[in-house]
């Protein structure tokens, strides 16, 4: 047994120096990214700019001030501002219940809720119109008491709602779950009711994780484009948000003023990831700070 | 008691209360309509809606452009996040923000750069064109916008594992011999395994069930560039709901295998890694 | 193989990890290299295995000037201090990695490899835990899975990294001597790290003590422990009763007392420290000469075999660690808040 494991040819040595070779691979695969990405990430995001301003200042400015598109923005600030207070509210409630506390089914609840995101925003679309399409299942009663819901604003919201529900629960449950209860029950030992151990504890430990989740929500609500689609009717002026404004002018083969109302929902997307950029820069500051706490 | 736990902090029941009034109103109560739907059709209209040829079409179109897409993600995807975590070059930080804009950017918005750059005329578009290569308007542009969507989840999932990954194992590997190449396939990529397989996953599941960019660069051609989305959307435009239902209802279930395995990918690689690290 | 450190410097950023550092060490020694953390120990065994380079200087093996060798090619096994397993493999695939990442021509058919590995395991006393992985063995059996996949490849050298930093003391006392006799067995070049001097001491042939980025003295254990070169050794090396004086014309003055160190005896009042080890201290009830000290017990702790005793100098309010023999604390018949007289049986002065 000594024999086999006892120093003896062991590896040949041999004098290979291959520094270069991997410092050139290594460029070779960054190359590889930046092609990569050029093609799908940074020329389209430059040519959507190149296109709205290849007629000029004036053909950009009359793209996304004349009636339409004035209308179309207004409709998508007002969804969104419907749509991200409720999904925020919404979102810090199930995060308390779901993060703080332990219960049977937990776990099938937080499954429940990334739903909308594993459904296709048609079909997210289609569930409103079969629940309150003039066939739908309230459709007869909706008739009766001259309500329309389906391609008109309210099925707007409703879809708007449904697609962007996830956004801030799923931010918010695990960095509730990971920074615990303790900080909470201490609170509550020294006297706090409910209501001021979430607004001095919880809110100011999660605000930023909070601040990205409603960031995120209200990029999808401005933005969504599917299941609006599917309720909205494309009624010029009335039921048109900015994406399916986008969408009837590119059909109308004016390409400028299609890239110009989608350069505003470029900016915004370039808003959230800055901002994404900046709660992620300050998580890592405060996770550093109590790291040096500790040390 | 199912609760019976003592609980020192209030406002359980309240929220619990809210969230499942929440949850039922906005999501199940609707998605239910479906079901009800779907039982208004005989188990033969069902099936004949479903396997008509042009909806088989679509299905093969939507799975196999979901899948090359998914699939081109895992190696750009791979290799995006392993350059973004192991070396360091000017631009980084603009990059590994920008990742994220399929994320955050309206897919009307990408569908119609997408073509406008992709089409015969455009700027990338034309490059192909000189070869005989048509992207927009044909299966290729499918592909690619689904690629598009698709890009953060793979990289957004791999990476942190990445960083994670003890280096020693490297240098014990190249201690004990083996070249870079056999480190990277036998000590580096086994452990990416199930995070490159649920960012598959996940950015199948999205292509899958995209349509904003897809309708744009798509040329919606009955039988050969006609997306299951775009299906249901053209029965509802014609007021068959029935069939736009039954094609979702297949959609849908589709959805919740996906996001049951993708969950299942998940709970077993935690606890994989749970019982490694102790 | 007897490897030859050259004039090798190291810089991470502004930070001095070594600086110019000399060192040979024969075929077949046990060497430790004990230090503080941030003594570039671990930098230079690091550069020996060929993960770091140096900035300056050479390693040489046998002959071979292996400094440009890449850490394929050097031959080393090594030994990490948190094991890096390979956690996705079994120890079986851990342990025969090596061998079956050869080049085809130089790889050892299955049925080799399946020898060898057994040999292995039965080696490092872990036969039948071939199939588990890492995850499902303790500590220690992690360290000697680690260990034999070193070997697997028949390296002419072992370097192990604080091997038992991250085990408990009894693991680590088991483990130590088990190594002591692998050594002895297979006679393969080693060197170890480690901050815990106790480890180094029982184990080494050699031990090579380091500080920032220097080596201050290397010799056998019995020559570092009994002939400290500098005050940096005799602190490191066991615990020490400090003492702040002058020396002058070959008397040094500490305090109350007054010894001879002929040594100096050309210095002229320059200033000193002198050391004391807790147990060379000789104690009596009454003064017998002028380099006793009177103090008093403050406290006497039972260690084992021996008592320590913490007692506190009447004329400089300062406090001393004495260690005796039960025995010998009986014998004297000794209390808390008694009044002794030590003296010093062995005394080292360095001028500062």
């Amino acid at each position: 047994m000594k024999s086999s494991v006892a120093p003896s040819e062991g590896i040949p040595l041999q004098k290979t120096i291959p520094i270069k070779q991997t410092k050139r691979f290594r460029w070779l695969l960054i190359s590889l990214v930046f092609l990569f990405l050029s093609l799908f990430l940074l020329i389209p995001l430059v040519a959507i700019f190149v296109e709205a301003f290849s007629q000029g200042l004036d053909v950009y400015f009359e793209a996304i001030t004349e009636p339409y598109a004035a209308s179309a923005i207004q409709l998508t600030l007002l969804v969104a501002a419907i749509a991200v207070p409720l999904n925020l509210l919404f979102g810090v409630v199930a995060s308390w219940c779901l993060a703080k506390f332990d219960f049977p089914g937990k776990n099938f609840i937080i499954t429940l809720i990334d739903l909308p995101f594993a459904i296709s925003p048609v079909i997210s679309g289609l569930i409103f119109v079969l629940l309150f399409g003039t066939q739908g299942l309230l459709g007869d009663w909706l008739i009766a008491h001259n309500l329309r819901i389906v391609f008109a604003v309210p099925g707007i919201v409703l879809a708007t709602v449904f697609v962007t529900f996830p956004f801030v629960a799923r931010e918010l449950i695990p960095l509730m779950q990971s920074q615990g209860i303790q900080e909470e029950e201490a609170a509550t030992s020294l006297g706090a009711n409910g209501w001021q151990v979430f607004f001095r504890i919880t809110l100011p430990n999660i605000k930023w994780g909070l601040l990205y989740g409603v960031i995120l929500c209200n990029a999808r609500a401005m933005g969504e484009f599917g299941a609006v689609s599917v309720v909205s009717g494309h009624i010029r002026g009335e039921t048109n948000t900015i994406p399916l404004h986008v969408e009837t002018l590119y059909n109308e083969y004016n390409f400028t003023a299609a890239f110009a109302v989608a350069s505003l929902l470029t900016l915004l997307a370039l808003i959230t990831l800055i901002v994404k950029g900046f709660v992620e820069w300050k998580t890592k500051q405060s996770e550093n700070e109590s790291q040096s706490e500790i040390g | 008691m199912l609760f019976k736990q003592n609980r020192a902090l209030p406002g359980f029941g309240l929220t619990l209360g809210i969230t499942l009034l929440y949850l039922s109103l906005i999501v199940l109560i609707p998605l239910s309509g479906v079901l009800i739907q779907t039982a208004s059709l005989s188990w033969e209209q069902f099936w004949e809606t479903i396997s008509d040829s042009r909806v088989v079409a679509s299905y093969q179109l939507s799975f196999g452009a979901s899948f090359v897409a998914a699939g081109i993600n895992v190696i750009f995807g791979l290799l995006i996040a392993w350059v973004l975590v192991r070396y360091s070059f000017p631009g980084k930080r603009v990059i590994d923000g920008l990742i994220d804009l399929p994320f955050a950017l309206p897919t009307a918005v990408a569908g119609i750069v997408l073509t406008t750059l992709y089409s015969p005329n455009g700027w990338i578009g034309s490059f192909f064109d000189s070869f005989g290569i048509k992207v927009a308007f044909t299966p290729l542009g499918i592909i690619i916008a689904l690629t598009f969507i698709g890009l953060p989840f793979v990289v957004r999932t791999v990476q942190p594992v990445l960083e994670d990954l003890d280096k020693e194992m490297e240098e014990a590997a190249s201690i004990l011999g083996a070249s870079r190449w056999q480190t990277f396939r036998f000590v580096i990529l086994p452990p990416l395994y199930p995070a490159l397989l649920t960012g598959f996953s996940l950015a199948f599941a999205r292509a899958l069930g995209e349509y904003g960019s897809i309708v744009f660069i798509s040329g919606n051609m009955p039988m050969k560039t006609e997306i299951t989305p775009l299906l249901i959307m053209t029965k509802l435009e014609q007021f068959d709901y029935a069939g736009a239902t039954a094609i979702a209802l297949v959609m849908l279930t589709i959805s919740f295998l996906l996001l049951f395995l993708i969950n299942g990918i998940q709970w077993f690689s935690q606890r994989h890694q749970r019982s490694a690290r102790k | 193989m007897s490897i030859e450190v050259k004039n090798v410097s190291k810089k991470f950023g502004t930070f001095q990890a070594l600086h110019n550092v000399n060192l040979k060490i024969n075929s077949g020694e046990l060497i430790a290299l004990l230090g503080p953390s941030g003594s570039g120990k671990t930098t230079l065994l690091r550069i020996i295995a060929g993960l770091e380079s140096p900035d300056s200087g050479q390693i040489y093996f046998d002959d071979r000037d292996v400094t440009f060798y890449p850490v394929q090619a050097r031959g080393v096994g090594f030994v990490f201090q948190h094991y890096a397993l390979f956690r996705h493999m079994t120890v079986f695939d851990n342990i025969s990695f090596g061998l079956r990442v050869r080049p085809r021509n130089k790889r050892p058919s299955p049925t080799e490899i399946k020898e060898r590995v057994q040999e292995l395991l039965q080696l490092v006393q872990l036969e039948g835990l071939a199939g588990r992985y890492p995850s499902q063995l303790s500590g220690g059996q992690r360290q000697r899975v680690s260990l034999a996949r070193a070997l697997a490849v028949q390296p002419q050298v072992l370097l192990l990294d604080e091997p038992f930093g991250a085990l408990d003391t009894k693991v680590r006392r088991e483990l130590r001597r088990w190594l002591r006799r692998l050594h002895d067995e297979l006679q393969i070049t080693t060197i170890f790290v480690t901050h815990d001097q106790e480890e180094a001491l029982e184990l080494a042939n050699r031990i090579v003590i380091m500080n920032h980025g220097q080596i201050e003295q290397e010799g056998t254990p019995e020559e570092v422990y009994d002939h400290p070169a500098n005050p940096f050794v005799f602190d490191f090396l066991g615990s020490v009763n400090i003492f702040r004086g002058r020396v002058s014309h070959g008397k040094a003055t500490l305090g109350a007392i007054e010894i001879h160190a002929p040594e100096y005896a050309d210095r002229k009042d320059s200033p000193a420290v002198a050391y004391v080890r807790p147990h060379e201290w000789v104690i009596d009830r009454n003064k017998t000469d002028d380099t006793s000290m009177e103090v008093v017990i403050r406290y006497a702790h039972p260690v084992g075999p021996t008592i320590r005793l913490e007692v506190e100098r009447l004329d400089e309010e300062e406090i001393l660690e004495v260690e005796l023999t039960k025995e010998r604390f009986h014998e004297l018949d000794l209390s808390v808040s008694q009044r002794i007289f030590i003296k010093p049986r062995n005394i080292r002065v360095f001028p500062i």
